[in-house]
């Protein structure tokens, strides 16, 4: 391998007020190597690349790229020194033709005519001598989002990246499409690039780098050649003491259909076709009491719409959807009075309400029940605050207090309240006890619906939430666990179907899939593939 | 180059200095257009404090300016907590003032041989629903069809002005008026007592602070307080948790509505009697500074109405004296709130420079 170094980080510093998000942080990067950055969230990771990009100032230290000192806060700068970076979340308009995503921003806005026939020949040129296969004149908007990816590299080549900065992009690919990132990544290192690779995966780490560095409280703890290393040494690294994996226990008895789907859509067929990812078409599924059902596949392909329907905050068109044997109401505050716990999918913009405390958002849910409003009026302040409280000792929520903005907690607390909001059932006034239980919903929940439940939390927390749904299962609540996370799948799910456009397969028992049936499942393997594909 | 950064976490000194620096900042800006003017600036600002506060009299002409303020405040406040954004409350406090004339004015001054002890409470009944009736239509527009609340209760003001218009000389003018456009007046034991006597301050002033107590006591004690809250903050978390989002913007919207008609009804039962097409110097519009000058928050809305008062009312007094323009007190009032606006800001972001 070459040994020229072609970016070197230099006793890097960025705080926040008391926080230290990277402390004296030194990092180089030689000519065609891949480098992962390593860590939990909240590490530094984020931080360091931004400041890198020029998003950020560092406190402290200096970037040298290709041996030349690197402005702070200069995006632009980073750009024409030859940084390129491919963010997890696009940035792309989908209303625009590849090549004009590529193009956007390249050329003076003063120019009279835009140069697209150059434009086309370069990202045709720098397609082919990387390997990834484009077709400049299809719409972003019908692209798969392996393809959009794609697009995000070739957009930083075409700027004459030499380093590329790449922000967990195997998370919303399939395993196949993560195969073939790999082999594109394999062949721009041996054409001289440079790449960071950042992800909490230990697996696909150790699959593509040649060094690996990691990070843990704002600390670069370790960094290795990544042949000399284990997935356990990585693990032990990042979070700081051993891990235990999550331990696969199957379900004890299952009971009854808690909630039927039958033929359900969200979207009609006349209004498919461009739009084919977002609604449920046909969908049927029965969750069982006792029994987690996980739901596989990659996101974007109508987990969303499921997500919402069983949620109360979107409407099926067709079909019936049935919870105990009744319609299952179309309102978030039935259905949480009739027993649905729901966990979001997007735990800041929908999960809380980050300017009011915490002790609200603990009760928000269930607010209007005579346990904790008088004539669904006004607000009872003991009981609410007491509650509050048992949710925050019972799920362990860690802050600055029931009275702090719901904001101020990390990830992982945020998601202890959600949890404890959707599965601690309200100690019941005596004088209430034996009325009509719809009205008094102070029993365990019936149907648990989590949306991606550990996403984006630390492995400490992850272990938490996934415990929680195991022993609500085992408390009999039937567990809807829609995850994107092929692993957390795959540990916890009893059943497993897997989504793809909008339509779901077959429940099938977790130990008749393999790995590779999912991954072409989640791929389409059985629908017909999608049109206006670049490849 | 500068750019805000997020605070981690904000200081105790920041909440401290934030508002005084906003103070020294109005005071600072506004002296250069004193000086400008040519006046001495010690002096301009000391008569202008007189003028406001520095007597009994200041004080009783103060507290009369600052009821419909305080009610249009509370008008704004509740109307943005829930982001409901109410430009409209000049016009539903003239549609307040009309319909309390309607109901306690019109009918050859009988009143409809009702007793005043009835006749005041359908008086002020009548002035909150058209108020609030004004506001209904954008709020279900914004609801339904995604209008922008913004320009249609912006231009509602300007259909009421012109409609009070059309009223005051037509169905509601006031025959022994000399043909000035005026409605006729109310019936003279609907008109509101006299707090003090020898002044104008008039009870008026114990409505605008119990409905600010009350909206608070709503806000802070109720389901609706903690809906309205909820949905202003993020409306897509509000629903998720079972929080009926269009009925709660419907009923903030029908509040908002009826505290600034009740402004008017209040205006023309403490003070002027009648309606004029000049009743309200934009009162409906200082009001929205008001309930930013107050973070929102309705017992802040009391300070806030007193002080822009205040200013208002000395800046007659100090014009008298030394002949800067009286448009001076709008300057003052408009750089508050722009310096309260940014302090906030920095209580929150820092600033860095690189």
């Amino acid at each position: 391998m070459n040994t020229t170094t072609v970016l070197r980080l230099e006793g890097i510093t960025k705080r926040f007020g008391s926080l230290v998000a990277n402390d004296a942080i030194s990092l180089d990067l030689q000519a065609g190597e891949v480098l992962a950055l390593l860590g939990e969230n909240g590490a530094g990771k984020s931080t360091l690349m931004s400041i890198l990009f020029g998003h950020y100032v560092a406190d402290e230290g200096s970037i040298e790229v290709f041996g030349a000192p690197l402005p702070p806060g200069n995006p632009k700068a980073a750009l024409a020194a030859g940084v390129g970076m491919v963010h997890q979340h696009f940035t792309l308009a989908d209303n625009l033709s590849v090549l004009d995503n590529v193009m956007m921003g390249t050329e003076p806005l003063w120019l009279p005519v835009s140069r697209r026939a150059a434009a086309r020949t370069r990202l045709l040129d720098v397609a082919q001598r990387f390997g990834l296969p484009v077709q400049p004149d299809v719409q972003i908007g019908s692209l798969s989002v392996g393809e959009r990816q794609r697009v995000e590299i070739l957009k930083a080549l075409y700027r004459g990246a030499r380093i590329l900065i790449l922000d967990e992009p195997t998370a919303v690919l399939t395993p196949q499409e993560s195969e073939a990132l790999f082999a594109t990544l394999a062949q721009m290192v041996a054409q001289g690039l440079s790449v960071i690779f950042i992800s909490h995966k230990l697996g696909e780490v150790l699959r593509v780098s040649h060094r690996v560095a990691v990070l843990r409280g704002g600390k670069l703890v370790a960094e290795a050649r990544t042949a000399d290393t284990t997935q356990a040494q990585l693990a032990l690294w990042m979070v700081g003491h051993a891990v235990e994996a999550p331990q696969r226990r199957p379900a004890r008895s299952v009971g009854d259909a808690v909630c039927v789907l039958d033929h359900v859509s969200t979207v009609s067929d006349k209004d498919g076709g461009q739009d084919h990812s977002a609604g449920l078409r046909e969908v049927s599924l029965t969750l069982r009491a006792g029994e987690i059902t996980a739901i596989a596949g990659v996101s974007g392909n109508g987990q969303v719409a499921l997500a919402e329907l069983l949620s109360g905050t979107r409407r099926a068109i067709s079909g019936t959807a049935q919870f105990m044997g009744r319609a299952l109401p179309p309102s978030p505050a039935r259905l949480v009075q009739r027993g649905v716990a729901r966990i979001p999918e997007d735990r800041h913009a929908v999960g809380v309400v980050g300017d009011l405390p915490v002790w609200e958002n603990a009760v928000s849910e269930r607010l209007r029940s005579p346990v904790f409003s008088h004539w669904s009026w006004l607000v009872k302040r003991t009981a609410t605050r007491l509650h509050a409280r048992r949710i925050e000792k019972a799920f362990d929520v860690r802050g600055a207090g029931l009275m702090a903005p719901a904001r101020s907690l990390s990830g992982g607390n945020m998601q202890k309240l959600i949890l404890g909001r959707a599965l601690l059932a309200p100690e019941q006034p005596e004088a209430a006890k034996g009325d009509d239980n719809r009205k008094h919903p102070n029993r365990a929940p019936r149907l648990i619906v989590a949306h991606q439940p550990t996403w984006g939390l630390d492995i400490g927390a992850v272990a938490y939430v996934q415990q929680q749904l195991i022993a609500a299962r085992d408390a009999g609540a039937a567990v809807l666990l829609i995850s994107d996370d092929l692993d957390e799948v795959l540990a916890l799910g009893d059943r497993v179907a897997v989504m793809h456009g909008g339509r779901l397969g077959e429940a099938r028992p977790a130990t008749a899939w393999t790995r590779e049936a999912i991954g072409l499942a989640m791929a389409g393997a059985t629908a017909p593939r999608s049109k206006g594909a670049a490849t | 180059m500068m750019r805000l950064e997020r605070r981690h976490e904000t200081s105790r000194a920041a909440l401290v200095l934030a508002p005084i620096g906003a103070v020294v900042f109005t005071m600072a800006v506004s002296a250069l257009l004193v000086l400008w003017a040519g006046a001495p600036v010690g002096r301009t600002y000391a008569l202008l404090l007189q003028g406001g506060f520095g007597s009994v009299f200041a004080w009783s002409e103060t507290l009369t300016r600052a009821i419909p303020l305080i009610l249009t405040g509370l008008a704004a406040t509740v109307a943005f907590k829930a982001r409901l954004f109410n430009i409209g409350a000049e016009g539903q406090l003239y549609a307040g003032a009309l319909a309390a004339v309607a109901v306690g004015g019109m009918h050859g001054g009988t009143g409809f041989e009702l007793s005043p002890w009835l006749l005041f409470p359908l008086m002020m009944l009548a002035a909150a629903i058209a108020g609030a009736l004004m506001l209904l239509g954008p709020a279900l527009m914004k609801n339904r069809l995604g209008v922008d609340e913004v320009v249609t209760t912006l231009l509602i003001n300007f259909i009421v002005l012109l409609g009070v218009s059309a009223l005051l000389d037509g169905p509601m003018k006031d025959p022994s008026a000399m043909g000035w456009p005026q409605s006729v007046s109310l019936q003279s034991d609907l008109e509101l007592g006299k707090l003090v006597a020898q002044t104008r301050v008039h009870t008026g002033l114990l409505w605008a602070v119990s409905l600010a107590v009350t909206v608070w006591a709503v806000f802070k004690y109720t389901v609706l307080g903690f809906d309205i809250r909820a949905v202003g903050a993020n409306a897509r978390a509000a629903a998720f948790a079972g929080v009926p989002v269009t009925r709660t913007v419907v009923m903030v919207a029908l509040l908002s509505g009826a505290l600034a008609g009740l402004a008017g009804a209040i205006e023309v039962a403490g003070r002027t009697s009648y309606v004029t097409l000049d009743m309200s110097p934009g009162y409906g519009y200082t009001g929205i500074v008001i309930a930013m000058l107050a973070g929102l928050h309705p017992l802040g809305v009391i300070a806030a109405g007193v002080f822009v008062a205040g200013v208002l009312v000395g800046a007659d007094t100090m014009s008298r004296a030394v002949g800067v323009p009286t448009y001076i007190a709008d300057v003052i009032v408009a750089a508050s709130l722009i310096a309260v606006l940014v302090a906030t800001l920095l209580t929150q972001y820092r600033v860095r420079f690189k």
